[in-house]
């Protein structure tokens, strides 16, 4: 993209939300967190330090996970960008991660959830059978004040046994 | 029969570890937290200039340039408030005043001096710097000591000094049991600044209209509302012209939340300024410099020993400093823990001298532990320090002063009625279940392999749902008698049956993310024999259309035994007028309706039954056919207060909260030689919070303050230079635990239920704050063998405790 924005204009910004298209107007300097938030009304997405340090904002792009505090909302047109409005089913089923979450009391105030949860959407696909050391490493980008964390490791550790034990019986047939 | 037992039968699920009925929503992106809420067409967006100075006097403020810019509306300013405005009420009667924005001076970093209102919060911001401030710097008063020693500039000229309340108490005959003493052991601690920050910051959105002279404000506030007087007469209006609401979710609070109230008022003077709907939103750095601290605390405390280790007497002299200006409810945290200052044991005399020191630093508030952290790392390191001089095992130095298993409810010395436990019970289980023998072989081992291993211990009496009237034990009994006696803590809650016999409870709970839905759920459940599911909780306030009292709120750890007491109490009462119903209806005596399954049946035989849902409905389908002395059950709404709780008497006696939990905790240390980094090998805490109402959520309280603990004991401070400049001002200066640092405890409970209380319960959200600090300090002073253990206890502080000294350079290596 080579492009010269106006900073005072507003730009059009085109992108792929949950799996759908989403259009939104903003300027060069608006934050992915505040245009998701209060341009597209995607308002699970939550802002707790806008430095780039607590992780609750955490979104993907394209899949990976990214702090949408540290991202312009004009660095995302044309990317797929997915939030923890996606994690549950059409009709509000929750999946496995979500399940394990509520089952494990990993959350109480539910603010830094939404961040943790896409991160570890992430990093789960690329490490299907982490160990808590890992897990706890990859954790530490993201900041909770009422936890301890203890109820997210152990949500996180049930959820990956349990991802990655389907596949293994989806994939058994074929082994 | 009692009425109580009518659901005795069916399914218990007060006390099932049951999932949270919160969950859902928020693992879906569907919470409703203050900033996703919409807000009016025109509504306009805060930032707020604050100080850049410690101590300035404010000589001229210049709004024209900002004003001119694009998409600005308007700039509030110290003549607005003062205008529309008044100073806010104090607990302490001297002549200072703390406006909602600076008027002649500012006294700390970060002190709001205007607050701009522009059409987008990016163009608010971006008008700050365009503000001409012209300050005349003075000195600044930030050191404690000096500033209570009357060494430091003054903050309030008219007061005099920077002390602002000196109170001095004495329980028993602690000069003469200090003149006999055998041993007088002695601790001084400087307790540092920290915050349990919550993840989401401050957000109000506020209305005013001029039509009914009224304000309209909703805000992520938590209480108490003993706050929302105090934001009345500051916006001047009548307190039923002030309309309060809360959102339905809060991202967290820890009683940092309480700490709203100033903003509340400033963005209502703002919103009349500008004729429009202002809505602001706190950031992380804005949180961080001026939001809300716990205390520092310096503290001098001596103790009386026998030789055998047990203390006769205790002398407390606490400074506590509030920061800039005596906030409401301060001076609170420092007379919070009054009526338990003698913490888990039998001492008959005390002595207490209480000092409130003003200096430029952000004001204080509630922070989770409120009070109890800095009493408890000083009696606690005290205990720990008694054991060391006298060579006794510190375990047994906590077990001979604990209060007696057989002398509950105990009256203290300075007035706190302990209202059941058993102590050495809970010494004993804990050391049995938590592996202490087990943790003492590891220790034993770690130091035969020559490391750094330590053992801490602390006992903890966890006090809560606090007494209105504590807070005027800063006040003289004279002045008390002047201003009228304060005590009680009313909790409210209503349950309601709509016309098809759905089941829904309101409260003014204000939780904070602890389950409060869920608890509530389940206690109103169990008595109608339904399921939680099928319970409605709301939770969202409004101070115009709910029943409340000064005392509801999210704080002094009140919900389980004060709020789910009171909502049980409100479904049985509605309860008993359905069995009225019911009971003409089955043809049966009203002792034997019962509750179960969503039926209504006569005891003992289950097939003459209703439907819960066609007996609750027909107070609204049919009242002129309940039958002869049945009365409607549509809506009952209970108060409740602890009958336990006076205004202290004459001989400053305070009972300052209804109920106390015990917690034991301890836990082994090991601090790596080199690095001085401690490393927490082990942490057992045991828990008796009475009757537990949902074990999940409970230990999910412990965890979280345990983590708070660990976060106090290694790293949290928030630091001021000398001249008061502010040096934690991120997330990446002010480190906060990650889930690398905090391990999991071993979290043990027992239950000797509360008689105090309508459910037994007692309140747990707060004690691991009070006790995981001190616990692991004293396993720190035990490796190192050092006296003075302060906090944070990072590496660089333990390394100077160890002597570390830097490495002698390597010598330069041989060429081969």
């Amino acid at each position: 993209m080579s492009k010269r924005l106006s900073p005072d204009a507003q730009h059009r910004i085109s992108l792929v939300l949950n799996g759908r298209a989403a259009h939104g107007r903003a300027e060069p300097r608006m934050l992915l967190s505040d245009f998701l938030r209060h341009v597209l009304g995607a308002t699970g997405t939550h802002v707790g330090c806008e430095h780039g340090v607590c992780g609750a904002c955490t979104v993907r792009v394209d899949g990976l996970a990214v702090r949408s505090c540290l991202m312009l909302a004009v660095q995302a047109e044309g990317r797929c960008v997915d939030t923890v409005e996606g994690l549950a089913g059409e009709d509000g089923t929750l999946g496995a991660l979500q399940l394990a979450f509520r089952h494990h009391h990993a959350l109480q105030c539910g603010f830094c959830t939404a961040g943790i949860l896409m991160s570890l959407a992430d990093w789960l696909t690329r490490t299907p059978k982490p160990d808590e050391r890992a897990l706890r490493e990859m954790l530490s980008g993201h900041l909770c004040r009422c936890t301890g964390y203890t109820g997210i490791v152990r949500a996180a550790l049930a959820a990956a046994a349990e991802i990655s034990g389907r596949k293994t019986a989806e994939e058994a047939p074929h082994v | 029969m009692n009425t109580a037992d009518r659901t005795a039968e069916a399914g218990r699920l007060i006390g099932r570890a049951i999932e949270r009925l919160e969950d859902a929503a928020l693992l879906s992106g569907r919470g409703r937290y203050a900033d996703d809420l919409p807000v009016p067409p025109g509504t306009l967006h805060a930032a707020v200039l604050r100080s850049s100075h410690a101590h300035a006097e404010l000589v001229a403020i210049d709004t024209a340039a900002a004003l001119a810019l694009p998409g600005v509306v308007a700039v509030l300013t110290r003549e607005d408030v003062k205008r529309w405005t008044r100073p806010f009420t104090v607990g302490v009667k001297q002549p200072m005043e703390h406006w909602c924005l600076a008027v002649d001076r500012v006294r700390y970093v970060g002190e709001p001096i205007a607050v701009v209102l522009a059409e987008d919060r990016y163009r608010a911001e971006d008008v700050l710097e365009r503000i001409d401030v012209q300050y005349r710097p003075l000195p600044a008063a930030i050191d404690t000591r000096t500033a209570a020693a009357g060494g430091a500039p003054l903050l309030h000229p008219a007061v005099g000094a920077n002390v602002v309340s000196d109170r001095s108490f004495r329980y028993g005959d602690p000069d003469g049991a200090f003149a006999a003493a055998e041993h007088r052991v002695a601790l001084a601690i400087d307790y540092p600044r920290n915050s349990c920050t919550p993840i989401e910051c401050f957000v109000v959105v506020a209305e005013w209209n001029p039509a009914e002279g009224s304000y309209e404000v909703m805000a992520n506030f938590q209480g108490p509302m003993t706050i929302h007087p105090v934001m009345a007469l500051a916006l001047n209006v009548p307190s039923n012209r002030l309309r309060l609401k809360t959102p339905p979710d809060s991202g967290g609070s820890f009683g940092v939340k309480q700490a709203l109230a100033p903003y509340i008022v400033l963005m209502a003077a703002a919103a009349r300024l500008a004729g429009r709907p202002v809505k602001w939103t706190e950031d992380r750095l804005e949180h961080l410099v001026a939001a809300n601290s716990a205390t520092n605390r310096v503290t001098r405390i001596e103790a009386a020993v026998r030789r055998d280790g047990i203390v006769t007497a205790l002398d407390w002299d606490q400074i506590e400093d509030c920061g800039a200006y005596l906030r409401a409810p301060e001076p609170a945290t420092l007379y919070r823990m009054h009526g338990n200052m003698t913490g888990a044991y039998d001492i008959r005399h005390v002595s207490i001298r209480n000092r409130v020191v003003l200096t430029n630093k952000a004001p204080t508030g509630l922070n989770r532990g409120f009070g109890g952290p800095q009493v408890y790392f000083a009696l606690e390191r005290l205990m720990q320090r008694i054991a060391a001089e006298l060579g006794l095992d510190p375990l047994e130095v906590i077990r001979r002063n604990l209060v007696p298993s057989d002398a509950f409810p105990y009256r203290t010395a300075p007035g706190a009625l302990l209202d059941s436990g058993d102590y050495q019970r809970a010494l004993d289980q804990a050391a049995a279940a938590g592996g202490l023998a087990e943790l003492k072989r590891r220790r034993d081992a770690a130091r035969a392999a020559g490391k750094l291993y330590g053992i801490g211990y602390a006992a903890v009496v966890e006090p809560s749902i606090s007494n209105m009237g504590y807070i005027t034990t800063v006040l003289t009994a004279a002045e008390r008698q002047k201003a009228g006696p304060k005590n009680g803590a009313q909790s409210t809650a209503t349950v309601a049956i709509d016309p098809l016999g759905a089941v829904s409870v309101i409260v003014a709970s204000l939780p904070q993310g602890q389950g409060h839905r869920t608890v509530l759920a389940q206690v109103v459940a169990e008595v109608f024999g339904l399921q939680p599911r099928d319970i409605r909780v709301t939770t969202e306030f409004d101070t115009v259309r709910d029943a409340w009292s000064i005392a509801a709120g999210n704080y002094s750890s009140r919900f389980a035994g004060a709020v789910a007491g009171t909502a049980h109490l409100a479904a049985v009462a509605l309860r008993d007028k359905l069995a009225r119903i019911a009971a003409a209806r089955l043809n049966v005596a009203v002792e034997d309706v019962r509750f179960a399954d969503g039926k209504v049946h006569a005891a003992g035989n289950p097939d003459n039954s209703l439907s819960f849902g066609r007996v609750a409905g027909a107070s609204h389908w049919a009242p002129g056919t309940l039958g002869e002395g049945a009365e409607a059950a549509l809506r009952e709404t209970v108060f409740w207060t602890p009958s336990v709780l006076d205004a202290p008497n004459e001989a400053d006696e305070i009972n300052s909260s209804a109920t106390y939990g015990f917690i034991f905790d301890f836990c082994g240390v090991e601090i790596d030689r080199d690095t001085g980094q401690a490393r927490i090998d082990k942490y057992v805490t045991m828990h008796d919070a009475g009757r537990l109402l949902n074990p999940a959520l409970v230990d999910g309280q412990v965890r979280g303050g345990f983590s708070n603990g660990v976060g106090a004991a290694f790293f949290e401070q928030l630091v001021y230079d000398v001249d008061g400049t502010f040096r934690s001002g991120t997330f990446a200066d002010y480190l906060v635990p990650t889930a690398c640092e905090v391990p999991e405890p071993v979290i043990l409970h027992m239950e000797t239920p509360s008689p105090v209380t309508p459910l037994g319960a007692k309140g747990v959200g707060e004690g691991n704050c009070m006790s995981t600090p001190v616990c692991l300090a004293n396993a720190v002073a035990d490796a190192l063998g050092v006296a003075d253990v302060n906090l944070p206890m990072t590496p660089a502080k333990l390394a100077e405790l160890m002597a570390i000294d830097d490495p002698p350079p390597r010598p330069p290596s041989s060429t081969r």
